[in-house]
């Protein structure tokens, strides 16, 4: 017999999921303050470099906020001079094959750690935000809990239930990283998007719990989900990076041509080549991750309508996204199509898991309309 | 990456610069061959793979033959403009048509032409020594030096055997070079799983492919609807519906039974909103491997398929199959039994078809709906409140005349063309529409006959399938991932140590790594590798210590400083300048 439903679980965790979009509404609100203030910071550290050295190059170049690299136009000259020169100019040089490129000829008007790490240096909205987006998390791993408890399964069923177990790992997986890296540039887009999606679940997908239909009664339901959710919160971090990616490297192109800097908040996203690299490093573990996806969704739909590929309109927007991550993978190892190209792929692929978690779930007919609208 | 994808990355410039030059030339051979070089080219691979995406596409925009084929019929009509154009196009057969398998053929060639040269060079690669040492190890994009004190007493032949014995441990492949000489060095090399990952990645995709061509070729899938007590026997008249593979031949069939015993359905009665949503379906069935086979008693279930006789049996579908006796006007049972009628609304609304073939005189028909749970509003139309049997109920209308089943042409069991019928029973005649509860007996007008409602049964819808690529399909699938993580997580690195004695006696010793392909973590494997070289000769090397903790160091950064270090003014061994770097293979 199936297991009973608890109905005031379920209201505890709607309760837990507005109240997670609010502390996540007030992080947002302190990444937003944070990108404002330290690009204020900058302006004013480039000003006084400006003022000191008197030269516009030691100013653009002028260490601010992070990676540790020391004020002072002794530095900042030998930073431009480092890049210009090549091999010395380690620090935005990967070790391997992509070294070299032309375009990142001038990482002049860079701030921000290439590496990524963090810097002594303490931005305080920053962590206000991150310690808020901590809360926020904490709230709404509640919320999904109690909405597994209350179904008594897991809790991803239907698109209410995708929505806000999806926004929980994203913010999970975000700050999984910040542990190891200093992504909180990324902060205002992961979070806002969070909202976005609980609030869009609230709205516009309510469903309260209930049992799962009988075509999702199986255990590859947790295995194939699961991953599929793990692998979508990790593009959605790599197509953050993509996007900046190629702002900045439009950014730098101009600065380096001694165009005005218009994007100063820029400057606390490191370089083009550090954010395609570590976009890449997310990617390859999204693929494989989105890999087992496909292998397990076939295996599943083997099992429930006998035969392991059929084209369904999900199982095509599962394999399109696999083969357009496949081609960003190709495109790195392929001359010129690393760079700006790749990041043009990486988000396409983005965009179409998007369109496969909306779009695809809501209009289109097929064997996967089960998704509880 | 490998030697050919090097060559490809070069190539683009001198094959343009023979083609505009020398193309009135190029014979057919040399024709071939240019083609065959721009196919396997990763540039035509890229290509390949997008497009195959974007070609995907169309087939989640109109509605596939293979699956639904009525609909495609449906759209066509309904789209008269250009539903016929789709269909030239073969845009309702994307993943067969012509152009779709034009694009994957094309990349499953560019793929063995890319695997195949690769894997030979690969192998040799394997069997060779790692290259020689570069003269200046210091262009090396990781690079160091330690130096070794006189007091050690560790000449520079010994301290790069003891070198080589560290890399070895280490997991290279090690070749020491002149260990007698002035300046010994080695050249070790590690990582060959990467590469050899990839190609089995990508030969595992053929795999895949040719896994799915066998089960289209030697496979079969059919339906069946079985009433409960109804038992299905595997044999080609067994089927209600039967698609075979190209290769099939009804002898596959191996003639086993399947009995349906019992259905259950169990339906939603607590979470709000979603009453009488099913959430367990439950088919109890007796099966036999061939006719003489002992019963087995087994439970078939959505996503709990039956396996039997090298196919599967899945349920796919169920509802209710009212049981009704008919009399004719003659007064004989016509017709006894269920009747499978069709869902068509919400909490079991369905339809059925009646057709009495055998009445006499004059052959009946009936066409009408079935409610579970029948509700009749004010306006007096009906509707089903509930999935479960409350209120059954049966709402017919009748017809007489000459049903058209003995001419012998296939007629649909859920249609009745009632065109050349005449009308006994329906709402706007006077005799009015039948409608029949468990148990009622309905008495046709002007003596054509009787209709009773006796009983509901439960009926299941059984896909059957047999795929005998599928499970190679896996097998091929596991080894693709396998090969993906193994080439996206082995580093495949080169080390080369050259040792020297100063004047002073001391030992200087400087090492440069390289890697091939994307890899992150060089600098932290300098980072280890100065340290065992360290330990292994006993010199204090702060330096080494403070960034091997770190040992997911990005070679970006201030990190990479710590192996630059010329700590020790050991420049006075760097060989004579001369102007060949370092055979950079990126
Ligand atoms: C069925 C189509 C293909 C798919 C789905 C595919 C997929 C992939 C993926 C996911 C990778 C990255 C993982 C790895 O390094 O193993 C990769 C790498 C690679 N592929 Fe393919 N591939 C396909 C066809 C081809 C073809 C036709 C070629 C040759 C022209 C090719 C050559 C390569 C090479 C050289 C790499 C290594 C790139 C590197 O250095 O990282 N692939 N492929």
């Amino acid at each position: 017999m199936p297991f009973a439903i608890n109905e005031t679980m379920g209201q505890y965790s709607e309760l837990l999921m507005l109240l997670a979009a609010g502390t996540y509404t007030v992080a947002f609100i302190a990444f937003a303050w944070d990108l404002a203030k330290s690009s204020r910071a900058l302006r004013a550290v480039d000003l006084k470099a400006a003022e000191a050295a008197g030269t516009k190059v030691a100013a653009m170049a002028g260490a601010g906020a992070s990676a540790g690299a020391s004020a002072g136009s002794a530095a900042a000259a030998n930073r431009v001079e480092s890049h210009l020169a090549g091999p010395v100019g380690r620090a935005e040089r990967p070790s391997s094959s992509v070294a070299k490129r032309g375009d990142e000829g001038s990482g002049a008007g860079q701030t921000a750690g290439a590496d990524m790490r963090y810097a002594a240096e303490r931005r305080v909205p920053a962590r206000v935000a991150v310690a808020l987006t901590v809360l926020g998390v904490l709230i709404h791993a509640a919320g999904v809990i109690t909405r597994a408890v209350g179904a008594g399964r897991v809790p991803w069923g239907n698109m209410y239930e995708f929505l806000t177990t999806g926004a929980f790992v994203a913010v999970a997986v975000f700050l999984l990283v910040l542990i190891r890296r200093d992504l909180r540039f990324l902060g205002t887009f992961v979070v806002g998007l969070a909202i976005i999606m609980l609030v869009a679940a609230s709205v516009a997908y309510w469903t309260p719990v209930g049992h799962l239909v009988p075509a999702l009664q199986s255990y590859w339901l947790i295995i194939h989900v699961s991953i599929a959710v793990l692998s979508s919160a990790l593009f959605t971090l790599t197509f953050a990076m993509s996007a900046l990616q190629l702002v900045q490297s439009h950014r730098q192109k101009t600065v380096a041509a001694g165009g005005a800097d218009k994007l100063g908040f820029m400057r606390l996203v490191p370089s083009a080549l550090s954010l395609e690299n570590l976009s890449y490093r997310i990617n390859a573990i999204a693929f494989i991750g989105w890999t087992f996806t496909l292998m397990f969704g076939a295996i599943w739909a083997e099992k429930a309508w006998g035969r392991f590929w059929g084209w369904d309109t999900k199982e095509v927007w599962t394999f399109v996204i696999w083969v357009v991550y496949a081609g960003y993978l190709h495109a790195r190892a392929t001359r010129g199509w690393t760079g700006t190209r790749a990041a043009w792929l990486s988000i396409v692929g983005y965009l179409c898991v998007v369109f496969n978690f909306t779009i695809v779930n809501q209009f289109f007919n097929g064997l996967h309309s089960y998704s509880g609208l | 990456m490998s030697e050919r994808v090097k060559a490809n990355k070069k190539s683009p410039a001198p094959v343009a610069a023979a083609k505009t030059e020398a193309l009135p030339v190029l014979g057919p051979v040399e024709m071939l061959r240019w083609a065959w070089t721009q196919l396997t080219s990763m540039r035509t691979a890229l290509f390949l793979l997008l497009l195959l995406a974007v070609a995907a596409v169309p087939g989640s925009l109109f509605p596939q033959r293979p699956a639904n084929p009525s609909i495609v019929t449906q759209y066509i009509k309904d789209n008269p403009d250009y539903g016929k154009l789709l269909d030239t196009l073969q845009l309702y057969d994307v993943y067969s048509s012509a152009w779709f398998s034009a694009i994957y053929i094309l990349l499953f060639i560019s793929l063995i032409g890319c695997v195949v040269p690769r894997a030979i060079a690969h192998y040799r690669a394997m069997r060779s020594q790692p290259p020689r040492t570069p003269k200046r190890l210091s262009r090396l994009p990781e690079y160091g030096t330690l130096v070794v004190p006189a007091d050690a007493g560790l000449p520079a032949s010994d301290a790069i055997r003891s070198a080589a014995g560290v890399l070895r441990k280490r997991g290279y492949r090690v070749e020491v070079r002149d260990d007698d000489g002035a300046r010994p060095s080695l050249g070790a090399e590690r990582g060959f799983a990467k590469e050899v990952g990839n190609l089995v990645f990508h030969t595992s995709l053929i795999g895949v492919l040719v896994s799915v061509a066998v089960g289209g070729l030697f496979g079969y899938s059919g339906q069946r609807i079985l009433v409960e007590g109804d038992t299905f026997v595997n044999t080609l008249v067994g089927y209600d519906q039967f698609t075979p593979g190209t290769n099939f031949q009804s002898s596959q069939l191996q003639p086993y039974s399947i009995q349906l015993d019992k259905f259950d359905v169990t339906f939603d009665r607590e979470s709000r909103g979603k009453i009488g949503q099913p959430i367990d379906f439950n088919a109890e069935v007796t099966t036999r491997e061939t006719p003489d086979s002992p019963a087995k008693q087994e439970i078939l279930k959505v996503n709990e398929p039956v396996n039997l006789g090298g196919t599967s049996i899945y349920l796919t579908g169920n509802g209710y199959a009212p049981v009704v006796t008919i009399r004719d006007g003659a007064g004989n049972v016509a017709m006894q039994g269920p009747v499978v009628a069709k869902l068509q609304g919400e909490n079991y609304y369905s339809s059925l078809v009646i057709k009495v073939p055998d009445a006499r005189p004059e052959q009946l028909g009936f066409v009408g709906f079935f409610l579970p749970t029948a509700f009749i509003t004010d306006e007096g139309v009906s509707f089903s409140g509930d999935p479960d049997l409350f209120n059954p109920q049966l709402t017919l209308n009748s017809y007489f005349g000459d049903l058209g089943l003995d001419a012998g042409a296939p007629q649909n069991v859920f249609e009745l063309d009632v065109s050349d019928l005449t009308p006994l029973n329906a709402r706007n005649l006077d005799a009015g529409g039948i409608t029949l509860a468990p148990g009622g007996t309905y008495t046709l007008p002007d003596g054509k006959g009787s209709i009773s409602f006796d009983s509901v049964k439960r009926y299941v819808g059984v896909d059957i399938h047999h795929n005998p690529g599928q499970l190679y399909a896996l097998i091929f699938a596991l080894l693709a991932v396998g090969g993906l993580i193994v080439s996206l997580y082995v580093n495949r690195r080169r080390v080369w140590v050259r040792t020297g004695s100063h004047q002073d006696g001391r030992t200087m010793v400087e090492y440069g790594l390289l890697a091939r392909g994307e890899d992150h973590r060089l600098a932290a494997e300098a980072a280890v590798i100065r340290k065992l070289l360290s330990e292994e000769w006993q010199i204090e090397d702060s330096v080494s210590g403070e960034s091997s903790d770190d040992s997911d160091s990005d070679s970006t950064g201030t990190q990479q400083t710590p192996s630059r270090q010329d700590d020790n003014g050991a420049d006075s061994l760097t060989s004579p300048a001369g102007p060949t770097g370092p055979k950079k293979d990126q």
